[in-house]
């Protein structure tokens, strides 16, 4: 047998594929990563913005486990802006506007540290196999690399179809093209293999906007980073300005909609419901006369504008019309029309935990491929199964992430349990309990952890360490003063004549009074940095609602522990729905906790699944 | 592998029809085995039933019900038999010689209603509670609970409890774009009205579980006053110890009578009196409790000086005379009768108010669902709603899971779908 050139061979440099490379090498893997050009690695497809709300939240988890895209987004940001900032923490997003060509060589230096990655440019057409288990992949022109572990990110290249107008051709994205032997590969074996589609406005050209009369938005302030250990921004910051499509420009989609791609009938596949094409605005929203749009830079160095808000599959020339009728684009020049792109993406229910395949051993999938849409969602993606690709060449455990620790858990669970209709995008609501999952304290979630499982670095962890005591220490100092209902009046803050004596951290968590207020109240609380304070009164505000949402978690948690065996069928059971059936098969739940959140389980089927496994126990024993 | 499984389903003993039940895969072949052919989907048929030898067993009505459309979601044959104990003991014994099918398991086929979906799971208890059912007013209640009308009360409040956490989560998720600016005023109006509804139903909860369990009346008075007579009078059975020796009725008694449709047990407390006997002394006090427990109180006199022995005198409460026909101003009368006949229409009147108030809700375990439900909810309405909204929501997320308790689950995709509705979203 040929001994594999590669522990771990990653195809595709997205988002999904760097982070699931960087990941791999981490844990001191050898790994390659095969891709069409050999500056794939960082390019932004759509949007050159990173984060935002449940975005915001997953770049963070990767960077607490030492993952490249929060510092990259950092030394590439040219606008940053914590998102919900007049809400409470838990649902605060840290987003930033990035410069592509910064983000691009940042991702590339990244990937040029580790010394264990190797890039090879090339197109990936075939899968090597080997007494049932892929073994490796066979490019274009024949050549193989051999690898122990293979993860594929082809995104949305995979059988992509582009359109614009009435006119469609292969492609993976614009200027590239599609990857179609490998989605033929793929077809061939039996997988639920389905179509979804996602689109992109024109950009325009800066110099023919007229900036004068829009809008200015700028950055906040106090720029919130989206890594823990950067600490400001590098590059010059800028602002994105407003402007709103009117009924003039509505008028121009409606009188054109025969000719758009996805409303003449020319695309089948599902696209998503929270990203709308201008055209679906138009149609199914009729009574708004006006759709906000932020036009932002693309860079420090560019004339590109992306003009957020107008995604369109229209021909160019109703582009040209409609951008030309919306206020201070009366002279805009098109650079890049605006596309629809179609593509297939793999049934993840199809997938185990661990991103892998349990059907053909050795094959993770990562990212778009799985019905997912966005930078984060897939570089999240690609850091699962780029940890778990390596630990399956040492022959370790999977590495499990829970949705009880992780916004990354609830995605993988969402996406192996109960699939996806349209391209699944990240939200806070999706997790039920936000309000211990927070961008704020995702390293104090997962870094000691990741450290354990082998991906996070020496010096991460230290820096980590020290916070976290930092943390603590403020934490029982606060605890441990007591303030008097006297004290907080001082203060201006109100208080009722029977109110008692509480320690400090009990007042924080009431929510009566500030960080500013806590330091001023006690001089041992004042002695600890302010951001280990902040830190602190982020932690107590939900401090309440934690032990709930923890009991209601302990609650599911034994559901969790209750093992479905993984040679338990059920076709023969009855009570049991066909289509329930056909759904277990497929999802092939590891625990009664996963099988109960899967789409359509009722009560009474779960506990005939429960019934059954407790007689299958029995039958063993 | 469902295996197939029989019943008598009508109670044991003679009766004028017995009915047995069949289901799973092979009722129908069970059916031919009592030579009996093809019978037409829900229509009933008369048939004769034979043995294995061919001998008769009986002439039966029989009624077949095809998977997907039976009470069970299986294939179910019905046999209303004549209701001889001999007749449905050759049958029963006739159906195990099958092999083909078993006796059920107490509880087996609700059991299977449920697996299949037929029934959820306050179906199942309406369905437990029409069998129980003793007097109209229990049914009526319980047939409303088995036709899923209270399965649906918890949905609509559920829905209006997605329906706040889509327009919360719409200003934390889109907080960037164009979603309404101010979401409270509609979320304020599910709230509120959410809690009305929800507060009505743990409130009536008592009354449902009264008409359930039977409502008490307890008879308090003095030794002697009458109550054990009264209570044999209306009973007509001699059950209380009639004697003029205070303190005979030591325990309490309770005596259950259909008045009206409503079941109501009347308790006949021991005689409620100052005792210096410590073991008695507990007895009183037992008595005490219960009387003040019960749903409604007789408080009997037979003079001006009585005592009410620590028995609270609560709204609907009534007081009356006895011995009208050796006290001039007494209302009723055991021994003529006169005034007892009022005296049970004015109970039933009271106690009929009330059934008209009673909710869905009886048992224990869904009423602490319920009001913890309130409780969550009371404790936003108490803040001003000045609480941050992933808090809000985070309280609707337990409300939400404390009703799902109740008959099922509550997933994102819910919240998502109606915000998806309602906004227009995405840039
Ligand atoms: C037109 C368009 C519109 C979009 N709109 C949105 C949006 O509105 N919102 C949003 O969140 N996201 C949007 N995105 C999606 C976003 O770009 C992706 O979600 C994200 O880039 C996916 O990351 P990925 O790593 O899975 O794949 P990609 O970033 O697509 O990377 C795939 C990589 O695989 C390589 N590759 C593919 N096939 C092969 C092969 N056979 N051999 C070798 N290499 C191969 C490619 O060269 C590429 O580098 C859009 C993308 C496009 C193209």
């Amino acid at each position: 047998m040929k001994h594999p050139d590669f522990d771990v061979v990653v195809v595709g440099g997205g988002h999904a594929g760097c982070e699931a490379a960087h990941a791999a090498a981490r844990m001191g893997a050898k790994v390659a990563l095969v891709t069409l050009r050999k500056s794939d690695p960082g390019v932004m497809s759509c949007n050159p913005a990173i984060g935002g709300l449940g975005k915001g939240h997953l770049v963070r988890e990767i960077d607490a486990l030492d993952g490249i895209m929060g510092r990259c987004g950092d030394a590439a940001g040219i606008q940053f802006r914590l998102l919900n900032r007049r809400k409470g923490p838990a649902v605060q997003g840290p987003r930033v506007q990035a410069d592509r060509a910064a983000y691009r060589s940042a991702v590339s230096a990244e990937m040029a540290k580790m010394s264990a990655l190797t890039i090879i440019e090339g197109h990936v057409t075939d899968l090597l196999v080997s007494h049932g288990s892929v073994s490796g992949i066979i490019l274009e022109d024949g050549a193989a690399v051999a690898g122990t572990s293979v993860i594929l990110t082809t995104g949305t290249f995979l059988g992509g179809t582009i359109h614009i107008g009435d006119q469609s051709y292969p492609g993976g994205r614009l200027g590239s093209d599609g990857s179609i032997a490998l989605a033929e590969r793929l077809r061939g074996m039996d997988l639920r293999i389905g179509r979804l589609k996602t689109g992109t406005p024109p950009r325009l050209s800066a110099k023919s906007i007229d900036w004068a009369g829009l809008d200015a938005q700028p950055g906040d302030t106090d720029p919130v980073m989206l890594s823990f250990a950067s600490k400001s921004p590098v590059l010059r910051q800028v602002d994105c300005a407003i402007t709103h499509t009117n009924s003039e420009t509505h008028d121009v989609i409606r009188a054109n909609l025969d000719r758009s791609a996805m409303y003449g009938g020319h695309i089948d596949g599902v696209g998503p419901r929270y990203c709308p094409s201008i055209e679906d605005k138009v149609t199914r929203f009729a009574e708004k006369d006006s759709h906000q749009i932020f036009l932002e830079p693309e860079g420090l160095n560019t004339d590109w504008i992306y003009p957020n808000g107008i995604s369109t599959s229209l021909p160019e020339d109703v582009q040209l019309r409609y951008v030309r009728s919306i206020r201070g684009l009366e002279a805009a020049e098109i650079l890049q029309p605006g596309y629809a792109i179609e593509y297939d993406f793999i049934d993840p229910r199809c997938l185990s935990a661990d991103l892998s395949l349990p059907d053909l051993p050795g094959l993770f999938l990562a990212g778009q491929i799985n019905g997912t849409t966005g930078y984060e969602e897939a570089a999240a993606q690609g850091l699962v199964a780029g940890l778990n690709a390596a630990r399956r060449c040492v022959d370790g455990d999977p590495v499990h992430f829970s949705r009880m620790t992780s916004y990354i858990g609830v995605m993988i669970d969402d996406l192996t349990t109960r699939g996806v209709t349209e391209p699944y995008r990240m939200f806070t609501s999706r997790a039920e309990y936000r309000l211990s999952l927070r961008a704020d304290n995702a390293d104090a979630r997962l870094t000691s952890w990741g450290y354990e499982v082998g991906c996070v670095g020496e010096e991460r962890a230290e820096q980590y360490q020290r916070k976290a005591e930092a943390v603590e220490g403020c934490t029982s100092a606060m605890k441990t003063v007591d303030v008097l209902p006297s004290d907080l009046a001082m203060h201006g803050v109100k208080v009722s004549e029977t109110a008692k004596r509480r320690s400090l951290f009990d007042v924080l968590s009431s929510g009566q009074v500030d960080v500013d207020t806590a330091a001023a109240l006690s001089p041992q609380v004042a002695e600890w940095p302010e951001e280990i304070q902040r830190q602190v009164h982020r932690n107590a505000l939900y401090h309440t609602y934690e032990e709930r949402q923890a009991r209601d978690a302990m609650a599911l948690e034994r559901d969790e522990k209750v093992a479905i065996p993984s040679d338990l069928s059920f076709d023969g059971v009855s009570g049991l729905s066909t289509e329930v059936k056909d759904k277990l098969r497929l999802v092939k739940p590891q625990s009664v906790g996963q099988a109960r959140r899967m789409e359509g389980m009722t009560p009474a089927a779960l506990l005939t699944v429960l019934s059954e496994v407790r007689r299958h126990g029995r039958r063993k024993a | 592998m469902a295996d197939t499984i029989f019943a008598l389903a009508t109670a044991p003993g003679k009766a004028g029809v017995a009915v047995v039940r069949i289901s799973g895969p092979n009722a129908k072949a069970v059916l031919g085995t009592l030579g009996v052919g093809n019978v037409p989907d829900r229509q009933a048929s008369l048939r004769v039933l034979r043995g294995h030898d061919g001998c008769i067993l009986d002439e039966a009505v029989v009624l077949c019900f095809s998977d997907g459309r039976s009470f069970t979601g299986e294939d179910v044959v019905e046999l209303q038999l004549h209701g001889s104990v001999a007749v449905v003991r050759a049958t029963l014994d006739h159906l195990s010689e099958t092999g083909l099918a078993r006796l059920a398991e107490p509880g087996e086929f609700t059991r299977r209603a449920l697996m299949n979906d037929r029934l959820d799971l306050t179906q199942v208890q309406g369905l437990a509670d029409v069998i129980d059912a003793e007097t109209e007013q229990q049914r009526r209640a319980a047939v409303a609970v088995m036709g899923g009308a209270f399965g649906e009360q918890v949905s609509a409040w559920r829905a209006k409890l997605v329906r706040a956490m889509a327009l919360l989560s719409a200003t934390i998720d889109f907080a960037d774009e164009e979603v309404p600016v101010d979401v409270w005023p509609e979320v304020r109006e599910i709230l509120s009205g959410l809690l009305r509804s929800l507060r009505s139903e743990v409130d009536g909860a008592g009354y449902a579980k009264s008409l359930r369990q039977g409502f008490e009346v307890a008879l308090v008075g003095r030794p002697n006053v009458g109550k054990s007579s009264l209570l044999n009078y209306i009973s007509r059975d001699e059950v209380a110890i009639v004697s003029d020796i205070p303190g005979t009725t030591r325990d309490v008694l309770e005596k259950p009578l259909d008045l009206n449709g409503l079941k109501v047990m009347f308790l006949d407390m021991a005689g409620v009196r100052v005792t210096t006997d410590t073991v008695e002394e507990i007895g009183v006090d037992r008595a005490r409790q219960r009387a003040n427990a019960a749903d409604l109180r007789l408080f009997l006199r037979d003079s001006d000086a009585d005592e009410d022995f620590g028995v609270d005198h609560k709204p609907d409460d009534l007081t009356v005379r006895t011995k009208a026909d050796i006290n001039a101003d007494g209302d009723i009368s055991v021994v003529s009768g006169e005034g007892v006949s009022d005296l049970l229409v004015s109970i039933s009147d009271i106690l009929s108010k009330r059934v008209e108030k009673a909710s869905y809700v009886t048992r224990d375990r869904d009423v602490r669902r319920l009001t913890a439900a309130v409780e969550i909810l009371d404790g936003i309405e108490l803040s001003g709603h000045d609480m941050p909204d992933e808090i809000v929501v985070e309280g609707l997320r337990a409300a939400s899971s404390e009703l799902g308790h109740v008959v099922g689950d509550i997933g994102i995709e819910d919240v998502l779908d109606d915000v998806f509705k309602s906004f227009c979203l995405g840039k």
